[in-house]
């Protein structure tokens, strides 16, 4: 978690060539901070500010942008990123239960990031796999038709170092 | 017969079943040998990973469930040895038969972005008709004859609003196509996008053709990655086809089209909001008129059309507007494609002809109900939506009965719910999406969402007053008419539906303190059946909150003062002794 942290300040004088690829105007602020998010997992507070300087557009409305949507992470997270479907379709088929056991067995709440900078847990509406519910999502990956003892066997090959 | 091409449903609903490790597998044994092809969503999500085997005859095997040691089998036994797998086969449940598919007519058949399997099957043919043959004008006249109207919700009639937009003088025009689809339990835009994203650019550049825009972007939702790219990867394949860029087809016209990615807001599937989310500002809705097709993207006037609405576009020029209006009944022509999910046994995607009535979709299409439970009510139209209950079954699909209900037609997201459902908690959970997606500008919205949604909770949580639905309806007409864009202004609609078809439900919560489907936690009192138990303390071993112990004989007993409902108990008790009310 510290060493995304710590790789955004690193590589801060390069920022230059994240930013160069979105001309700058307003309409780049989303893209812009798309791109941050994808390189560090999350929007350093410092991107905010270049980002704003880069496309000239007042702080607080990049600031507002970042706030608004809810892909924008202001804080790092962990290494592995769990998004658990709580869509319609899910709910309906118990994805509460599989959230609660989710919360149970990695210690956090919702939005939380483990004390071993593991996991993420973080709740979306639909993955657009309901005939699979209930769904999730870890990194790019996703699993369906999820029941606690899966929800157990994910956890367990990530743990074990699956990437 | 020999077996000519091995395809492998590659969609994200595929994958996420396993598919990959499936595709690899027969790359793997066949090499070179076989065609080994990934295709999109046959809609068949029920059945996933799909592998559909193909002969030179033409006859196709569809094999269901396969994980890598069945492809292997396949690989083996039937591709190399010529003997299909009987067992293995996906039975001929009737899930294609009532069907028609003029969207979905490639989806799952071909792969997704090649420009050659798509002309192969009819594909860019409108295009070359329209701008070759046609002027935009007979265009525009074609589309409004078909009287395909807009699938993302609203039901516009698309020819009308690529009218208007071609009226306006304004050499600088847009087409946007709306794939933001932010309806939790839908999925039809995603498939189509990832089976067949050539028909949508077809269907975009046709549009530009006929309002005279020359720059179209589509808008996709965050969460679809593999969307964006297999988007991506088609308009390079048009592009370098000739079917995109400068002078398409030696005529005079150009037309480029970019893919811009959502950030995950729902309002921003709202036009105005999705303008505001392209320019680079928070996705705020702002009062209509001036319509988009007026003032737009940066003022100009701007066509923004739902993904299947564009894709019937190439459909309607190829086939002629009189072929599509056959389908479908006097208001609402063609086709609608449904994602059905839930408790329904055939979830997947489909495409029905309009007019067909609510129970066929379900029964006929959808197999109907798993575990032998009751049919309960649809969910129609999203957050958006409302509850058709099963005494409305026979209400048929179109715009205006669907309306009549207090439910909208909305963008195909239906999820069956049986007797296992709690209507309230439904409701509930509906209007927590809105309040929290509700993007605050407008006070309706965004007070009054919160202080419905502060009631349903006290409901459910067994707290309810007598008073509190008088107050959740009244509360729900006044932000249904209050607000200033279309999420608040259909927000109520699944809790005033709710209440009118199931209103005893809501008094069995609010009264009796009681949960006739037996879902809402803090209404449930767990006990264990002295007769049924048979002592072997699993049920205390497994209490998170140690609220078991042995009763006074054999068998354990529940502590109702400790108890935290979580069900556990029930889950591991192999003698079903455990009793829920
Ligand atoms: C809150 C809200 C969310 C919407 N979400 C979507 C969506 O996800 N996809 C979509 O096509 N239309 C959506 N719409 C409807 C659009 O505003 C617009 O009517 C539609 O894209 C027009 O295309 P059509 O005429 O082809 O249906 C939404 C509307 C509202 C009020
Ligand atoms: S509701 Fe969970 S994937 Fe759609």
């Amino acid at each position: 978690m510290a060493k995304r942290a710590l790789k955004a300040k690193k590589e801060k004088p390069q920022w230059k060539q994240i930013l160069q690829k979105h001309p700058p105007v307003p309409e780049s602020v989303i893209p812009l901070l798309q791109a941050f998010q994808e390189r560090y997992g999350y929007i350093p507070p410092e991107a905010v500010r270049a980002v704003a300087r880069y496309t000239r557009t007042p702080l607080s409305q990049v600031y507002g942008v970042a706030t608004f949507y809810a892909q924008f992470r202001l804080r790092p997270r962990g290494k592995h990123l769990i998004r658990l479907c709580q869509g319609t379709a899910c709910h309906v088929l118990g994805a509460d239960a599989i959230l609660n056991h989710l919360k149970e067995r990695l210690g956090v709440e919702e939005g939380e990031t483990t004390p071993d900078g593991l996991f993420t847990l973080e709740v979306v509406r639909c993955l657009g796999c309901c005939s699979l519910a209930p769904v999730m999502m870890v990194d790019e990956e996703t699993y369906g038709r999820l029941t606690p003892r899966a929800v157990d066997k994910v956890l367990a090959e990530y743990r074990k170092g699956k990437t | 017969m020999k077996v000519t091409e091995v395809q492998v449903g590659l969609a994200s609903c595929g994958i996420a079943a396993g598919a990959e490790a499936v595709f690899n597998q027969f790359r793997k044994i066949l090499g070179s040998k076989v065609v080994v092809k990934p295709v999109g969503c046959l809609g068949m999500c029920y059945n996933e990973p799909l592998v559909a085997v193909i002969t030179d005859s033409g006859e196709r095997f569809l094999y269901k469930r396969v994980d890598a040691a069945l492809a292997k089998r396949i690989a083996e036994e039937h591709v190399k040895g010529g003997t299909p797998l009987e067992d293995f086969l996906a039975p001929d449940d009737g899930f294609f038969k009532r069907q028609v598919r003029i969207v979905l007519e490639n989806c799952g058949q071909i792969a997704p972005t090649s420009v050659e399997e798509y002309r192969e099957r009819g594909g860019y043919e409108a295009l070359r008709r329209a701008i070759q043959e046609m002027t935009p004008q007979e265009v525009i006249v074609e589309i409004q004859q078909s009287g395909l109207r807009g699938r993302g919700g609203a039901g516009f009639p698309t020819g009308m609003k690529w009218s208007f937009a071609a009226q306006e003088p304004d050499p600088v025009k847009f087409i946007v196509c709306n794939a933001d689809e932010g309806d939790p339990g839908a999925f039809m835009d995603r498939s189509v996008l990832e089976g067949d994203p050539h028909r949508v650019l077809e269907g975009m550049t046709i549009a530009g053709y006929a309002i005279g825009a020359r720059f179209g972007i589509v808008y996709v939702r965050a969460e679809y990655p593999l969307a964006v790219r297999r988007v991506k990867e088609a308009i390079a394949a048009a592009r370098k086809a000739g079917f995109l860029g400068k002078r398409i087809l030696g005529t005079p016209f150009s037309f480029e089209i970019m893919v811009k990615e959502g950030a995950g807001a729902f309002v921003c599937g709202e036009e105005t909001a999705l303008i505001a989310s392209i320019e680079g500002r928070r996705g705020m809705p702002r009062r209509r008129p001036p319509y988009p097709a007026q003032s737009g993207l940066w003022g100009h006037p701007t066509v923004i059309n739902n993904v299947e609405t564009l894709a019937n576009v190439p459909w309607i020029i190829r086939n002629g507007a009189e072929a599509f209006a056959r389908y479908g009944t006097e208001k609402s022509k063609g086709t609608k494609v449904f994602a059905l999910a839930g408790k329904v046994r055939h979830s997947g995607l489909v495409e029905i002809p309009m007019g067909m009535t609510l129970e066929e979709l379900v029964f006929d299409v959808g197999g109907g109900i798993p575990d032998d439970k009751e049919f309960k009510a649809v969910q129609i139209g999203g957050p958006s939506g409302g509850c058709v209950p099963a005494s409305l079954a026979h209400t048929p699909v179109d715009y205006e009965s669907i309306t009549q209900t207090g439910a909208i037609m909305g963008s195909g997201g239906l999820i069956v719910m049986d007797e296992a459902t709690c209507m309230v908690e439904v409701a509930r959970f509906f209007l927590d999406f809105i309040q929290k997606e509700s993007c605050g500008k407008c006070t309706f919205c965004r007070i009054g969402t919160k202080r419905m949604l502060e009631i349903l909770t006290r409901i459910v949580k067994g707290e309810g007053k007598p008073g509190d639905l008088d107050k959740l309806i009244d509360l729900g007409y006044k932000v249904k008419t209050n607000s200033l864009c279309g999420l608040g202004q259909t927000a109520p609609n699944p809790v005033l539906t709710t209440t009118r078809y199931f209103q005893d439900e809501y008094e069995a919560h609010i009264r009796e303190k009681r949960c006739p489907a037996g879902v809402c936690r803090a209404l449930l009192r767990y006990s264990i059946d002295p007769e049924a138990c048979r002592n072997c303390k699993l049920c205390a071993k497994a209490c998170p909150v140690g609220a078991i112990s042995q009763g006074d004989g054999p068998f354990q007993v529940i502590q109702q003062e400790a108890c935290i409902r979580c069900g556990r108990c029930r889950e591991v008790c192999p003698f079903g002794a455990v009793r829920v009310e």
